[in-house]
C-alpha cells in the first residue's frame, strides 16, 4: 500500500550562536493510512521536533532538509498558504500541555468551530452542530454548555479532551500526539489513551503518538520507532518490542520501566546521559552508554538495517536473540 | 458581569471620598486661612464665599456642608470671578477638553496599537526600527518640546497648520493639538503592544492555531490580538490621567479655551476656589475614567469576567 | 512623571527581578553594561553635562542674570563671547542655560533622594510587616497612582506659595509610589532568608531588622530604579516651571527657559533650542543609562 507519509533523509538543524544542534539527523520513516505508531525516546531525542517539523510549527532558527512526502506532496516545500491548506485539515495535531493550547480569551464554540469554517467551508450553525457533537463524542457531559465556555472554566482533563476534540473535528488523514497525557493526573492519563485508542479505531485516521513511556503506548501503537540522539534506532511491531527489543537502548528503555509482572529489583536505570546534540558522536550515539560497545562501534553509525521481516535496527550487535534475563544487559 | 462593576464601584467611593477630603483640608490649611490673602477680594464675593462656606459655622460642620456641595456637583464660588461659578466655568470649557483630549486618546490607542503590532510582526526589521524612533521621540521630547517644534514645522515654516486657536472646531485646528498629546501615549502603548505582542505569539495557543491552518491573517487578528491588549488596556486607566495633565500644557501652547486653561489662568491668579473646584472635579472624572477601564479589561479577560 | 511612568510600571518587575545577590555579580553588571554602546556613550554625553553645568559658568565672563546692555536679542556669536546668544534682556544664554541646568540637576537629586527615602521605608515596612497592614499600605498606593497627582503640587504651589524647596520635597514625596512596590516586592523575598531569620532570632527589633538588614540589601533594585526615576523628575520640575509653577525668575531652570524660548522661538529661535538641546541630552542619556543598569542587572538574559 502506497504509504500516507514519507520522510526521506528527514533533518532538522537549530542554528544557534554555539553552533548547530541536531534535532534530526537523516530519519527515513513510512506511515500506512490507518497505522498507529508510537515515537519513543528521552527529551532531546528529537521526537517531538521532528513532528513539529512536518507541521511546519519549528522555531525560526530551524533549518530543515530532506523531504516529508504527504501523498504527492513535500510538506517541506510548500508555501505557507498550501501548508495551511494541509494542517488541521488533512494533518491535526494534539499538543502535551492543555493548560496553554487554547487561547484563554475565547470561548471554546469559537475555537471548535472556526477549523470547520476555514477548512471545509461549514456555516456557523452547521459547524457548531458538528463540534458539539464531538465534544460529546469525546466524553465532555453536558456539551451544549461547555461549549460556551471559556478554557479557564475547564480542568486539565477536560481542556485536554477539547484538544482532541478540536483535531478531529476535520476527519483529518494523520493524528499528531504529543505527549498528550504527560500534564495530566495518572488517572486522566489511562481515560485519554483509551479515547485515543475509541477514537482512531472508530475513524481510521494514522496516528502518531509521541512518548517518553513506553509503557504508555503499548495499548495504542501497532508499531513502535525509538529515537535516540535524533535518529531511529529501532523500528518494530509493538508486540516484537516489547518480547525481544533489538536495539540495547530498546532493551535498556524497556528494563527502566516499573511492570507489574517482574520485581522492583529488576528496574534498571539506564547509566550516562544522551550526548549534545550539538557534538553528536562519529560513531554510534548510543556507544558510550552501551553495554555491547565494539570498536566498530566508535567508528562509524550503524546503519538501519533488518534484522527480521519487519524489524528495523540500527545495531551492529543487536540484542533481540538473547533472552530478557540476559546477564549483560545494558550495565557494563 | 455586573456585580463586577458594582464591586469596582463601591471601591471607588472611598477614594473620592478621601481626595475630596484632603483637597478640602489643604484648602483649610493655607497659612492666614484662605480668605484672607494679600490681596483684599470684592465685597460681593466675600459674601459668596461665607454663603457658600458657612464660615460662621464649625469646622466639621462646614466640611460636611462642603461635601453634600460636591455631591450635588456644586463646586463652589470662584474668588476672581463674580459671575461665574465654578461648575459653570468648568461647563463652557468642558467640550473643548474633551474633544481635543477625547480624539488624542483614541488616535494614542489606534496608532500606538498598529504601531505595536507592526513592530512584533517584523521584529527586527525596518518596520520595526522605524516605528521605535519615533517612538524614541516621543518619550524623550517632553510635550511641551514637541508642541513648540510641530508649531515652528508645520505652522511657521510649512504653512499647512494653524499654530493655535480652536477655529470654530475644524480639523485642520485639531490636528497639531491631538498629535502634541496623543504621541508620548502612542509610543508607551506601542511598547507595551510590541512587548505583549511577541510574548502572544510564543505562547503554546499561537501554536495550536497554527497547527489548526488558520493562516496568519485570522491568527494575528483573532487569535494574536485580543490578548496581547491587555498590558495596553490597564495602562489605558493612567494614560487618561496623564492625558488631563497634559492637555493643561496643550491648551496653554494652542490657545485652546478648555479646562485646563481656565485651571492654569486660575492657579496663577491664585483663584483657590476655582483651582481646588477644577481638581476635584478632575479626580471624579479620573476615578470614573478608571472605572471605565476596569470594565473594559473585564471584556478583554473573560477570567475577570465570569469570577 | 509625565514621560516615563508607564513604562517605569511595566519595568517594574523586571527591575524587581534585578535584584543582584553579590559583589561578584556587580562586577559583572558593570561589565555587561560597559557593552551597550547606547549606555556607556549616554554616560560619556551625562558626565559632559553635569561637568558644563558644574564648572562650565567659572569659565565664562558673563552671569546668567546681570545683562549686556550692549548685546541685546543677540545671535549665537563668537564676535561678543555671547556663544549661545543673548535674550530680549541682554542676558547670556550660555550662562543662563547652564546655571538651568543645574538648578535641574538639583531638583532631580533632592527629589529623588526623598522619593527613595519615602519609598524604601514604605514599602520595606510594608513588606516586612505584612498582613493588614501591608494589605492597607499598599492599597493606599493603589488608590494614589490613579490620581493625577501633579494637580496636587499645582494645589500645593497655589496655597503655600512658590517655594523651590517645597517644589523639590513635593515632586519627590509624589514619586515614591513604584519605588514602594518594587521595594515591598524584594523585602517580602528577603524576610525568609536566613539572615533576616537569625536577626529575629537574636531579639532585634522589627525597625532594627528593616533598617539594618533588609534595606542595605536592597541596593539593587534601588539604584536601577532610582535611575530611572531621575529624568522623570526633571520633565516633572521642568513641566511645572514651564507652566509657571516652579523655578521662578530671577531664579531659573531648563523648564522656564524653554518656555519662555517657545514664546518667542519664530524671531530668537536659540532662546528655546539650547535649553531644549541641553535637557534632551539630559533626559536621553538618563533613559539609556537607566535602561542600560536594567538590562545589566536582569538576569533574564544571563
Amino acid at each position: 500500500m502506497e504509504p500516507l507519509l514519507k520522510l526521506q533523509d528527514y533533518t532538522i538543524r537549530f542554528a544557534t550562536p554555539d553552533g548547530d544542534v541536531h534535532a534530526v539527523t537523516g530519519l527515513d520513516l513510512d506511515l500506512a493510512p490507518g497505522e498507529k505508531l508510537a515515537i519513543v525516546g528521552e527529551s532531546g531525542s528529537g521526537k517531538s521536533q521532528c513532528w513539529m517539523g512536518v507541521m511546519g510549527l519549528l522555531a525560526r532558527n530551524a533549518r530543515v532538509s530532506g523531504r516529508a512526502m504527504f501523498g504527492d506532496r513535500n510538506l517541506l516545500g510548500l508555501t505557507q498558504r498550501q501548508l495551511d491548506a494541509v494542517r488541521g485539515a488533512e494533518i491535526c495535531m494534539v499538543f502535551q500541555d492543555p493548560m496553554t493550547a487554547l487561547n484563554p480569551v475565547l470561548r471554546i464554540s469559537r475555537q471548535l468551530t472556526e477549523t470547520l469554517e476555514v477548512h471545509r467551508g461549514a456555516g456557523r450553525r452547521e459547524a457548531e452542530k458538528q463540534a458539539i457533537a464531538m465534544l460529546e463524542r469525546v466524553g465532555i457531559p453536558d456539551a451544549p454548555r461547555r461549549f460556551r465556555q471559556y478554557p479557564h472554566e475547564m480542568s486539565g482533563g477536560m481542556r485536554q479532551r477539547v484538544v482532541i476534540a478540536m483535531a478531529l473535528l476535520t476527519k483529518p488523514r494523520l493524528l499528531i500526539a504529543d505527549e498528550p497525557t504527560t500534564a495530566l493526573d495518572v488517572t486522566i492519563q489511562a481515560q485519554i489513551l483509551d479515547l485515543f485508542q475509541d477514537l482512531v479505531t472508530e475513524t481510521g485516521t494514522s496516528l502518531v503518538m509521541i512518548s517518553h513511556d513506553l509503557g504508555a503506548v503499548a495499548g495504542i501503537a501497532d508499531r513502535v520507532a525509538v529515537m535516540y540522539a535524533g535518529r531511529i534506532v529501532e523500528d518494530s511491531p509493538v508486540d516484537d518490542l516489547y518480547e525481544r527489543p533489538a536495539h540495547p537502548y530498546a532493551r535498556a528503555l524497556l528494563q527502566s520501566i516499573p511492570r507489574v509482572d517482574r520485581a522492583t529489583a529488576d528496574i534498571r536505570p539506564i547509566d550516562g546521559r544522551p550526548p549534545s546534540l550539538a557534538d553528536l558522536p562519529r560513531g554510534c550515539s548510543f556507544a558510550p552508554r552501551c553495554g555491547y560497545r565494539t570498536d566498530a562501534c566508535d567508528a562509524a553509525v550503524p546503519p538501519l538495517a533488518d534484522i527480521e521481516p519487519g524489524r528495523i535496527a540500527a545495531c551492529f550487535h543487536p540484542v533481540h536473540r538473547h533472552t530478557a534475563a540476559d546477564s549483560k544487559g545494558s550495565r557494563t | 458581569m455586573l456585580a463586577y462593576v458594582l464591586r469596582r464601584l463601591a471601591t471607588m467611593i472611598p477614594v473620592m471620598f478621601i481626595a475630596i477630603t484632603v483637597c478640602f483640608f489643604i484648602l483649610r490649611l493655607a497659612p492666614g486661612g484662605p480668605f484672607d490673602g494679600e490681596r483684599p477680594l470684592p465685597p460681593t464675593i466675600l459674601q459668596n464665599l461665607a454663603a457658600h462656606y458657612h464660615l460662621d459655622k464649625p469646622l466639621i460642620e462646614q466640611y460636611l456642608i462642603y461635601l453634600g456641595n460636591v455631591l450635588t456637583g456644586d463646586l463652589g464660588p470662584s474668588f476672581i470671578q463674580e459671575d461665574f461659578s465654578v461648575a459653570e466655568q468648568i461647563a463652557i470649557g468642558l467640550p473643548y477638553t474633551f474633544v481635543i483630549g477625547g480624539l488624542a486618546f483614541f488616535t494614542a490607542i489606534i496608532v500606538g496599537v498598529a504601531a505595536g503590532v507592526l513592530g512584533a510582526l517584523y521584529q527586527n526589521k525596518w518596520p520595526d526600527y522605524l516605528t521605535a524612533a519615533i517612538i524614541l521621540i516621543g518619550l524623550i521630547l517632553p510635550n511641551f518640546l514637541i508642541a513648540p517644534i510641530l508649531q515652528l514645522i508645520f505652522g511657521v515654516e510649512l504653512g499647512w497648520l494653524p499654530v493655535g486657536g480652536w477655529g470654530g472646531g475644524s480639523w485642520k485646528y485639531l490636528v497639531l493639538p491631538i498629535a502634541v498629546l496623543a504621541w508620548v501615549h502612542a509610543a508607551r502603548i506601542s511598547r507595551l503592544m510590541r512587548g505583549s505582542m511577541i510574548e502572544v505569539l510564543n505562547a503554546n495557543f499561537i501554536r495550536t492555531a497554527k497547527a489548526k491552518g488558520l493562516g496568519e491573517r485570522l491568527i494575528i487578528s483573532r487569535h494574536a490580538i485580543k490578548p496581547a491588549l491587555m498590558p495596553v488596556v490597564s495602562y489605558l486607566g493612567p494614560a487618561a490621567s496623564y492625558l488631563l495633565t497634559g492637555s493643561l500644557v496643550v491648551e496653554q501652547i494652542f490657545g485652546l479655551p478648555g479646562i485646563g486653561r481656565f485651571f492654569i489662568n486660575a492657579a496663577l491668579a491664585r483663584d483657590y476656589g476655582m483651582v481646588l473646584g477644577t481638581v476635584i472635579f478632575y479626580m471624579v472624572l479620573i476615578i470614573f475614567l478608571n472605572l471605565l477601564v476596569d470594565i473594559a479589561y473585564a471584556f478583554l479577560d473573560p477570567k475577570v469576567r465570569t469570577r | 512623571m509625565i514621560l516615563y511612568s508607564a513604562r517605569r510600571a511595566a519595568l517594574m518587575d523586571d527591575a524587581a527581578r534585578a535584584a543582584p545577590k553579590g559583589r561578584s555579580l556587580a562586577a559583572d553588571a558593570r561589565r555587561r553594561l560597559m557593552q551597550n554602546k547606547a549606555a556607556v556613550f549616554s554616560l560619556f554625553l551625562l558626565g559632559l553635562v553635569i561637568i558644563l553645568a558644574l564648572a562650565g559658568p567659572w569659565f565664562i565672563s558673563h552671569d546668567y542674570e546681570t545683562p549686556d546692555w550692549g548685546a541685546l536679542r543677540s545671535m549665537p556669536s563668537f564676535g561678543n563671547g555671547h556663544y549661545f546668544g543673548t535674550d530680549q534682556n541682554g542676558r547670556d544664554m550660555l550662562a543662563r542655560t547652564l546655571y538651568g541646568t543645574r538648578v535641574s540637576l538639583l531638583v532631580a537629586l533632592i527629589a529623588t533622594l526623598v522619593s527613595v527615602c519615602i519609598g524604601v521605608l514604605y514599602g520595606a515596612v510594608a513588606g516586612y510587616v505584612g498582613g493588614r497592614v501591608d494589605q492597607a499600605m499598599m492599597r493606599l498606593v493603589d488608590i494614589m497612582y490613579a490620581l493625577p497627582y501633579i494637580l496636587f503640587v499645582i494645589l500645593l504651589m497655589v496655597i503655600f506659595g512658590r517655594n523651590v524647596f517645597l517644589l523639590f520635597a513635593a515632586i519627590g514625596a509624589i514619586e515614591w509610589l513604584t519605588m514602594a512596590r518594587i521595594v515591598r516586592g524584594q523585602t517580602i523575598a528577603l524576610k525568609e532568608r536566613e539572615f533576616v531569620e537569625a536577626a529575629r532570632a537574636s531579639g532585634q527589633t522589627t525597625f532594627g531588622i528593616i533598617l539594618r538588614h533588609i534595606i542595605p540589601n536592597l541596593t539593587g533594585p534601588v539604584v536601577i530604579y532610582a535611575a530611572l526615576t531621575v529624568p522623570e523628575i526633571i520633565v516633572t520640575e521642568s513641566f511645572l516651571s514651564y507652566l509657571g509653577f516652579g523655578v521662578q525668575e530671577p531664579l531659573t531652570s531648563l523648564g522656564t527657559l524653554i518656555s519662555e524660548g517657545a514664546d518667542v522661538m519664530e524671531v530668537m529661535p536659540w532662546l528655546l533650542g539650547f535649553p531644549a538641546l541641553f535637557l534632551v541630552s539630559l533626559l536621553l542619556s538618563l533613559m539609556f543609562i537607566g535602561d542600560g543598569l536594567r538590562d545589566a542587572f536582569d538576569p533574564k538574559d544571563r
